[in-house]
């Protein structure tokens, strides 16, 4: 590849559309919430006003947030989200690696597969999860030949995990396979060559040699969990609210658009330190070769 | 349902929507305003709130094609002309939302002298404490809040209790899902006013709320008679007319209005502020208080209808059934949900987080 220095015209004509539209629809929205954040309703004739804002007012809206009710959803979200994330992982991992030792002509379907339900709407594929678990769902009744149930599975906690992990497995798949694929195998046939056992080969060969396959697919389903708001929504109960639905809640029945902003950039903060994090343990890592 | 369609990331949507704020001003140029107005209309509704053959025959009688748009509640409606009015001409917003976006100019005046058929609408409709002289919107349907329930499970509900009170029925009852109805419920148990902004009387509605939250089984947005219907609850906070179309298929279900009264509501007609069509507008709202199309209305919506010439020529089954018509002595403690202002609004919605969160 050719220094972009070398070829300015070249690069600037490529790369003006992407500058534009990140630009115009992604940093200016961006820097408009964020203004926003440190923002409140502007008083107009004694009133508070329902459209307009008085801008740059401080950070009573971030004050705000520091709330026992806000803290507990969200500590109840990241609970959730890690517990969906260590069920992505536990399933995802054995997927990603029977898949790797397919037969190769087997393997674009098996990835096919794993896709595929992208291809429906998240809203749809919710709603199909709502009908599969419901009381008079295809589950229950199966449970229901043999004499078992119903069981309660809509409104339950356990139902928004598993919704979860259901949306999400995919994104585990895909990182951990394509790490996994690459994984030269004449590593774990020394390692058991010399004396290794089954198990330590896995524990200290091939996991951190995943390690890069595993952070991402961390990340990916993490990220993602951590603003949902849709599944808690359809498939939990009545204590099912996670910090996504307290900022939807914001931008739409409150109509408090400052605080839902301050919220999104305070989980906007926590993800930059997780992604800050992964990047110190890579960067660590690599060092240590 | 109150959420969105599409998206699975919440960042996306916020986005879409503060750039939506920014360049909201730079569309829509009002290029259509110089010519006739094409035949057409956006319609921004309720769903199964409108006559089942009314924008059809409404298109036979004009030529102007309907599109008709669903919200699930005010808080949508509000939500999604805030940002600048994407298209839409009729809406159907509540009385406090009437006076909420009359205050944010986010709805039109209406020009009465192209609505002949206001002659139609029962006098008592005519002049309420949320539009004075009905400037801005007028009387689509009326209603009430209250409980619908399964005869053969529950033998007494005339009261709030046995939704939030009562643990006979855990687990077998839905609410609605937003804070004004839930709050304002619990309000009206304890014997306080629907619209109170008195800290004492909210937290006290906020204790019992979470404690009623251990017999709830889900605050359903709008579809509590669907639960009802299929046997998932026994009991559920609904709006009378979604109750009384699901009696209609099911003997074993009623609905009543708790004695400690209730919300009484009106739903109106109004045309949204940008509106692209405005004259294809105030002919549609024209035709809706026409006699005939309101009772086409009224059958298939099992609401109450403002639309007097219309109810004259309705049947007694519609005329008679109280779960449309509520004892004028329990209507008489039920109360409009007024807007309340930005910081009251504030304060409910911290104490609906703190349930949510308990």
């Amino acid at each position: 590849m050719e220094d972009w220095k070398s070829n300015s015209r070249a690069f600037w004509t490529l790369a003006t559309p992407a500058t534009l539209w990140l630009l115009a629809f992604f940093l200016i929205p961006l820097a408009y919430l964020l203004a926003l954040s440190f923002s409140s309703k502007a008083l107009v004739n004694g009133e508070v006003s329902i459209n307009d804002y008085d801008y740059f007012t401080g950070v009573a809206n971030y004050i705000r947030a520091i709330n026992p009710d806000i803290i507990s959803i969200f500590l109840r979200t990241l609970w959730w989200s890690a517990l969906a994330t260590l069920a992505c992982l536990l399933i995802g991992y054995p997927i990603a690696f029977s898949i790797c030792f397919m037969p190769e002509r087997w393997r674009p379907l098996a990835l096919l597969l794993i896709v595929l339900p992208f291809w429906i709407n998240l809203l749809i594929r919710t709603y199909a999860l709502k009908t599969v678990m419901g009381a008079r769902g295809v589950v229950n009744s199966a449970l229901g030949l043999v004499g078992i149930g119903p069981v309660e599975m809509i409104g339950t906690t356990g139902a928004v995990i598993f919704g979860l992990v259901y949306v999400f497995l995919p994104f585990m798949i895909l990182p951990l396979y394509s790490t996994i694929e690459r994984l030269d195998k004449s590593y774990l046939e020394a390692s058991l060559d010399l004396g290794a056992s089954q198990f330590q080969t896995f524990w200290k060969v091939t996991l951190p040699l995943t390690m890069p396959g595993i952070i991402t697919g961390v990340i990916l389903v993490f990220i993602p969990c951590l603003g949902m708001f849709l599944i808690s929504d359809e498939l939990g109960g009545t204590t099912s609210w996670m910090i996504g639905n307290v900022i939807q809640a914001q931008f739409g029945a409150s109509n408090d658009w400052p605080f839902g902003s301050a919220l999104s950039f305070a989980l906007m903060l926590l993800t930059i330190i997780v992604l800050v994090m992964q990047w110190y343990y890579q960067n660590r890592s690599k060092g240590a070769h | 349902m109150k959420t969105i369609l599409s998206t699975p990331t919440m960042n996306r949507r916020r986005l879409l929507r503060g750039s939506g704020a920014l360049f909201a001003g730079l569309t829509l140029l009002p290029y259509k305003a110089m010519s006739e107005e094409e035949k057409k209309l956006s319609f921004y509704n309720y769903d199964t709130y409108i006559g089942e053959n009314t924008l059809a025959d409404f298109t036979a009688a004009t030529g102007i094609e309907v599109k008709m748009d669903l919200f699930a509640d005010g808080d949508e409606l509000f939500t999604k002309l805030k940002a600048g009015n994407p298209g839409y001409d009729v809406i159907i917003p509540t009385n406090d939302k009437v006076e909420r976006m009359a205050k944010a100019n986010m709805i039109i005046p209406l020009d009465h002298g192209k609505i002949p058929n206001i002659a139609n609408i029962d006098p008592a409709f005519m002049n309420p404490s949320f539009d004075p002289g009905r400037k801005f919107s007028l009387p689509y349907m009326w209603g009430t809040v209250g409980i619908g329930y399964r005869k053969s499970k529950v033998p007494d509900a005339s009261s709030w209790k046995v939704m939030l009170d009562d643990p006979t029925y855990a687990g077998r009852i839905a609410m609605l899902g937003d804070q004004e109805h839930n709050i304002g419920a619990a309000l009206k148990y304890l014997g306080y006013g629907y619209n109170s902004t008195n800290i004492e009387e909210l937290n006290k509605a906020k204790a019992l709320l979470i404690a009623a939250k251990k017999g709830i089984k889900k605050y359903a947005d709008d579809n509590g008679q669907d639960l009802l219907a299929q046997g998932e609850v026994d009991l559920t906070m609904e709006y009378n007319g979604d109750i009384a179309q699901i009696m209609a298929e099911d003997e074993d279900i009623s609905y009543s209005v708790p004695k400690e009264g209730s919300n009484v509501w009106e739903d109106t007609i109004a045309i949204a502020a940008g509106a692209p069509h405005p004259e294809n507008a105030h002919a549609f709202i024209n035709f809706v208080f026409d006699k005939d199309n309101g009772k086409h209305i009224a059958e298939t919506i099992q609401f109450a209808t403002p639309n007097k010439a219309a109810r004259e020529i309705m049947d007694e089954a519609y005329k008679g059934n109280p779960a449309i018509f509520p004892p004028a002595e329990i209507l008489a403690k039920c109360e409009y949900a007024a807007y309340l202002g930005e910081e009251a609004l504030k304060v409910r919605d911290e104490i609906w987080t703190a349930v949510q969160a308990a």
